[in-house]
This record gives C-alpha cells, structure tokens and sequence, in this order.
C-alpha cells in the first residue's frame, strides 16, 4: 500500500497523508542514524516513534507510514506498537505537556490540589489541550522524583516541590511564550518538537547544561561529609578517598541477617484461609518458582 | 555504634559538573575498569560473585550468579542490557544517579560486557526524563572520545558499542523481558520463562539484563575487591544501596548506606517525620511490596529481614506517610496505577486490578458494601501466583497489607468516605482547600 493512498481520519479534521520530497529524504536520513544504533532494524521504531512526534507533534498517519514503510512494517503493526506507550500521542499535542504527578506519594503531598488548581486555571483536563495549542494537560504516574514531591513534569523536565499557585504560573509563562527553567535540566524547557527529537537520540547541546542535582538528592551526601562518614577505604588507600577530616568509623550494617527466609514476590502474610492451605500454598510456590530468575 | 551512611555512588554528587567524565576521573573513576581489563574475564565474574553483590533493581538475585547463567561462547553475540527504566511508585534512586554521574554507569557497563563476552551493550532508560537521556547520550560520547568504548579499548584488543535507547512510557517495561520486546521495537509486554534471557534474550540471544545502580556497583568491587564491599552490610545482603526517604520526611532524599540500616536510623539522619507528626505506614521498596508500618521502625533493611517481617526489600523506595493519610485513599491510588500500567498480556491482572479498583474507589467513597474487603482479598488470591509476571502480584501487595494492618478504615468505608476521615488538606505539604472529593478524582484517566 502506497502512503498516499492513505484516507484521512478523525473528527473534523483531515491528515496530511504524505511528507514532501525534502522532509521526507531529511527524515529518511534521519532514520537511517537510527537504524544503523541496532543490530536489527525493528529496534529503531520506538525512537522513530520519537522523530514523527518531532516533525509532527504527534505519531501521524503519514508518520505510521513512514516508519512501516522505513521498516519493512504493515501500518497495522507500526500503530499496534505506538498505541501502547503513553508518550505517543494519538492527536496533535501542545507545544509544552505538563504533567501533573497524580501516583499516590505525590498525589497526598497535593499532587490532587495542583491537578484540580489546573484543571480549573486552564479549563481543560486530561489529554486536553488549551485552545491556543500552547499548553497540553496531563495526569501522569510516578517520574522517579518522589523526594522532590508534588512534582510537575513540562515536556519531561522536572520542576520540583509544586504548589497549585507556582504550577499555574509556569501554564501562564508557556501559555505567554516566556521561558520557564526547570528545577532540575536544560537552561530552559524546550517545545515538545525539540524534545521529541532528543528522545529520538539526537543531542540538542543542552546536556551540560543545569545542575548536577537538587538539595534532597545531595542529602545523604552533604550529611556524610559532614559527620565524616565514609565507605571502608579502598585496600592499600589509606586514609580513605579524598579528604581526611572524613575518616571515622567505617559504616556497617546493622542487625543480624536471618537465613533460610526465601523471599518471593508471592509471600504475604496469612490474611485469607485459602492461605493457609498447602494445596494452596504450593501452587502458588510453583508460580513464584516459574518467574523467579 | 549506629549504622552510619557509606557514600560509594553517591560520594562525588556533589562536586562541580559532576557529571562529566573528568570529575568522575578526578574522583577515581575508571581504575576499576584498567584493572578488570587485565585480568580474565571469568575472574571479573568470580570477584563479583564472591563479593556478594544481589541485583538492586528488587528482586535482589545474585548479579554475578545471574552472569553465570550465560551458556558457554558459541561465536553469536552476546548482550548487556541496563534496566534504566525506573518507574515503580516511591523509586527515585537511578534517575538522580544518572543526572549526576553517568560515569559510575557507563563504567559498570563497560566492565561487565568485558566479563560476559558482550560486544553491544543497551541502556534502556525511560523516556520521560530527557535531560538524564541527554546526560546519557553525552556520557557515551565523552567515553568514546576517551578512548573507553569502541575498538580497542585502552589497548586491550577489547572493543564495545554502547546504545543508549529511550523507552516511551510504560512502566510494564521494567519487567525484564517485557523490556527486551520493547527494545525490539514491540509491545513492552512479557515473555513466557523459560527460557531464560541468559539463554534467550535479546534477538533470542544469551543476555543479562541488570539494574542501573547493580551495574553502577561494580567498579567498586573490581577497585576494592569483594572483600572491600563485604565490609558493609549483612552476611547475605552485602554492600551499600541507595535508601530514598520520601514523603512526610523532614528531610526527603537519598541516603547511601550499608543494607541492614533501619528506618529508625535513616529517619533520624532525615530529620524524622515532619513536625507534630507520627508515623503511620510506609513502603519499604516501592507500592508492590507490602506496607509497613511503625511497627517495623527497627527492622534491619537487608532481603532476609524485611521478607521475614512479611514484605520485600524491593528498590528501596522509602515512602513515608503519617496520621493525617488515608490508606483507602493511597491503596486506591496505586490500584489505580497498576490498572493503568497493566500491559493487558493476561486475564488475571489485566481484569483483576480493574475490578479491585471498582471496589476500591467504592470504599474510598464510602459506599462499599460489607462484602467488599472479603471480595478485595478475593481478587486478590485470584490474581497473586496466577498473573503472567510480577506486576499481577505486586498489585495486590498494597491491598491485602493494607487490609491486614488498617482493616478498620476499609469498614469505615462501607458508610464514611476516606476524605472525611482523612481531610486531603491535612496530608499536603501546603495549605489549600479542595474543591472536590479526591473520589471523584478516581479513574479520571483512562
């Protein structure tokens, strides 16, 4: 099946079915960089996933079809993969997405108060975006900041301990077309086109840009060099790395271990009489055996 | 004396551009590498058997064992992938090590594709955090222009390419060998075991798939020698892991310690809980290992410990959460993310975490019925050993510890909703007034 004889979907609105001569050799090219990364050329649909996204700001029709065809795919095995990740986006997205961390943790330090604050500010909700096309709301699961809780995702960069007040004045500067710089990443967050396109493997420059790390992530670190606690030192590296005023008691782990307790991720404590039944007991054995590697 | 902190990964974090492959030299790195380069490749595996080191990524399998499983050299390639794909509720330990030294990975990975006989090693990090992809992508550069990746390295006649791919979204690709589909450019869902993926992992090929801070672990052991990593922790959980204290915390973040430190001691370093305030449960690895609660303040932070105190040390995620919280309401939340996250593959998770939602959004309400916790533990022994891979069970964890620990704020919900009994604005870390019951909030997103 030829691209062009793809029809257009959607609700009062038409796809563009087809790419022009020069992007689609600038995308070609593009892609050939991504399928030369992996031994076998399948690997590179999720990161072309990616690049569509930057050329179109979601996964297209015309964009399935050029990973299909790129790929040597159906169309129907190219959507079968993008359906199934949450960061392909089925219709065109905003220029910036803002997340709202709405996984427990967050969602009780008010991750729940920034999301209805939003909601409310911005008159749109899940998966909608502002009718200006600047600005796409999301409720999204845990990004791995959980010290740094409530936490808002804008174009996946973090920006860290969120109240309602501060994460509707960041909609209103990307809504205005100001910068906003995140907590923790680039000098300032990038339109969703550009952050696709690293996603996609391609370095945008910005890598050094933005701290190391924030202050709850440096705790640990911060306390032991000021107690001067510090690893074992390395066999023949005495006093331990680096300064001096850090040596003190080498760190051990406390409690003695208990053995013969297999841990498995099919143990709980009894709750139900069902548990308690052997028959029971070594089914469910069986099945912790089978997955356990 | 009390457990202190042992700073292994986390020792230089907070240097100038810690992140560059010059700080990390400044700070030791790459000795490990020179020396596992000239020794035998099974003696690298040997060391990190002997040193103990058990996968920090949750299940706590023995890293050198798992390496061990790969069948004799038959001339085909042979893989490393890095299991970058942190997404479990509470975990926020890889993310930060990879924003603020990409090295210390880099370096693990290096070392252990040179002990398994790997040529073409992958991270796989999740996509939803492109400035750690980024430093990820340039960390690969900086060591190829350094001479540590690609043909030859430093004069060894070893050669090694390294792919760092972004997933998508999709917390299911943390299982292993969903995370191998998805690195082939499927559906991240999983695959029937066995076989194994030391026997038939990527493109059907003998690959180890590891943690980030397992791998980020070994340059360490290969300075200091198993005997230098098995000064710290336990007989059987040795060396040092990243413990992230969040939520009602004075002082949330990550603390490196020796396994076997307990929550008391880290909670202490940590400022304890916040003020005017008093514990009331936690997670010690992440929502798919059963809660705790204060109760288990002293129990020693090592695998056997925690699984004989009836939950799992998983990835260490400590999430803290004191007398103002809801359990309906955070048991619900998870439910609901296990649900979301569900890859669909089998019949026991995909329908038994939609189900168990519909109850528990119910309670959260406070319109169960009295049938409900009998039907919640149910599903629960409907789901536990009977879904396709551990996401089914882990799902159930929060629901039937919860139950077992709070059993009377589920009752409460046959007739009171949790935000009554549990105003929102309590549990937050600023002050608002909620507009909505967080009830109505539930299964708002598909």
């Amino acid at each position: 099946m030829s691209v062009e004889e793809l029809t257009p979907r959607g609700e009062g609105q038409a796809h563009r079915t087809s790419y022009d001569d020069a992007t689609r050799a600038r995308l070609a090219a593009d892609a050939a960089q991504i399928v030369a990364r992996y031994p076998q050329e399948r690997s590179a649909l999720l990161p072309m996933l990616h690049l569509v996204q930057a050329e179109d700001g979601y996964v297209s029709p015309r964009g399935i079809a050029f990973c299909a065809q790129t790929l040597g795919l159906t169309t129907a095995e190219v959507s079968a993969v993008a359906t199934f990740y949450t960061q392909y986006k089925r219709h065109p997205n905003g220029e910036y997405t803002v997340g709202v961390c709405i996984n427990t943790l967050c969602a009780v330090m008010g991750g729940d108060a920034i999301w209805e604050h939003l909601c409310d500010h911005t008159g749109v909700g899940h998966d909608e975006t502002t009718p200006d096309g600047k600005v796409t709301l999301e409720r999204v699961e845990c990004n791995a900041a959980c010290d740094y809780a409530p936490v808002v995702m804008v174009n996946w960069e973090f920006l860290d301990n969120q109240t309602p007040e501060s994460a509707a004045a960041v909609v209103d500067a990307l809504r205005a077309g100001e910068k906003v710089v995140p907590t923790r990443g680039a000098a300032e967050v990038v339109p969703f086109k550009e952050m696709s396109r690293v996603l996609a493997g391609f370095l945008d420059g910005r890598a050094d840009e933005g701290v190391g790390a924030g202050e709850p992530t440096l705790r640990g670190t911060v306390l032991a060099h000021e107690q001067g606690w510090t690893a074992p030192p390395f066999p023949g590296e005495e006093p331990p790395r680096a300064a001096s005023s850090r040596a003190k008691a080498p760190a051990r782990g406390a409690g003695t271990p208990r053995t013969g307790d297999v841990q498995s991720s099919a143990e709980r404590p009894v709750t139900t009489a069902a548990d308690s039944s052997s028959e029971q007991r070594e089914k469910k054995q069986a099945s912790s055996d089978a997955k356990e590697q | 004396m009390a457990t202190t902190l042992a700073p292994v990964l986390s020792d230089h974090w907070d240097a100038d551009r810690s992140w560059t492959l010059a700080t990390y030299e400044d700070h030791g790195g790459y000795r490990g590498l020179r020396r596992a380069l000239g020794m035998p490749a099974a003696d690298v595996v040997t060391a990190v058997k002997d040193s103990g080191l058990r996968g920090r990524g949750g299940a706590g399998f023995p890293t050198g064992m798992k390496w061990g499983f790969l069948p004799a050299p038959d001339g085909g390639p042979r893989y490393l992938v890095v299991n970058a794909d942190e997404s479990e509720p509470g975990t926020c330990k890889d993310i930060p090590l990879m924003m603020a030294s990409p090295q210390h990975l880099i370096e693990g990975v290096i070392i252990t594709s040179f002990a398994i006989g790997c040529h073409h090693a992958f991270i796989y990090v999740r996509g939803e955090v492109v400035h750690v992809y980024r430093r990820l992508l340039r960390a690969v550069e900086e060591a190829y222009a350094a001479g540590y990746l690609g043909k030859n390295i430093l004069g060894s006649g070893y050669d090694l390419e390294v792919t760092v791919h972004a997933g998508a979204g999709a917390y299911i690709c943390g299982e292993e060998t969903a995370l191998l589909d998805s690195l082939e450019g499927l559906r991240g869902q999983p695959r029937l075991k066995p076989p194994f993926p030391a026997v038939a992992g990527l493109y059907a090929r003998p690959t180890v798939v590891n943690n980030v801070e397992s791998i980020a672990s070994v340059p360490g052991i290969l300075v200091g020698g198993a005997d230098w990593f098995k000064q710290m922790g336990t007989e059987r959980s040795t060396g040092h892991g990243l413990f992230s204290l969040s939520g009602h915390v004075t002082r949330p973040g990550q603390y490196e310690a020796p396994l076997g430190i307990t929550l008391r001691e880290l909670l202490e370093m940590a400022g304890g809980i916040r003020e005017g305030h008093e514990l009331k449960f936690w997670t010690p690895g992440g929502s798919s290992t059963p809660l705790f609660t204060a109760e288990h303040l002293d129990v020693p932070l090592d695998y056997e410990s925690v699984g004989a105190a009836g939950s799992m040390l998983g990835t260490r995620a400590l999430q803290i959460f004191d007398e103002t919280t809801s359990v309906v309401r955070a048991v619900t939340r998870w439910t609901e993310f296990y649900k979301h996250e569900s890859c669909g593959k089998c019949t026991p998770c995909r329908e038994g975490t939609f189900w168990l939602a519909q109850i528990l959004q119910r309670l959260e309400r406070g319109q169960g019925t009295t049938e409900d916790i009998d039907l919640l533990l149910d599903l629960c022994d409907n789901i536990l050993g009977r879904a396709f891979c551990a996401l089914g069970d882990g799902a159930t964890s929060p629901v039937t510890s919860a139950i077992q620990y709070f059993r009377e704020e589920f009752e409460a919900g046959t007739h009171t909703p949790a935000d009554v009994l549990f105003p929102p604005e309590r549990s937050s870390l600023f002050d608002y007034t909620p507009r909505r019951s967080p009830a109505a909030l539930a299964g708002v997103h598909a």
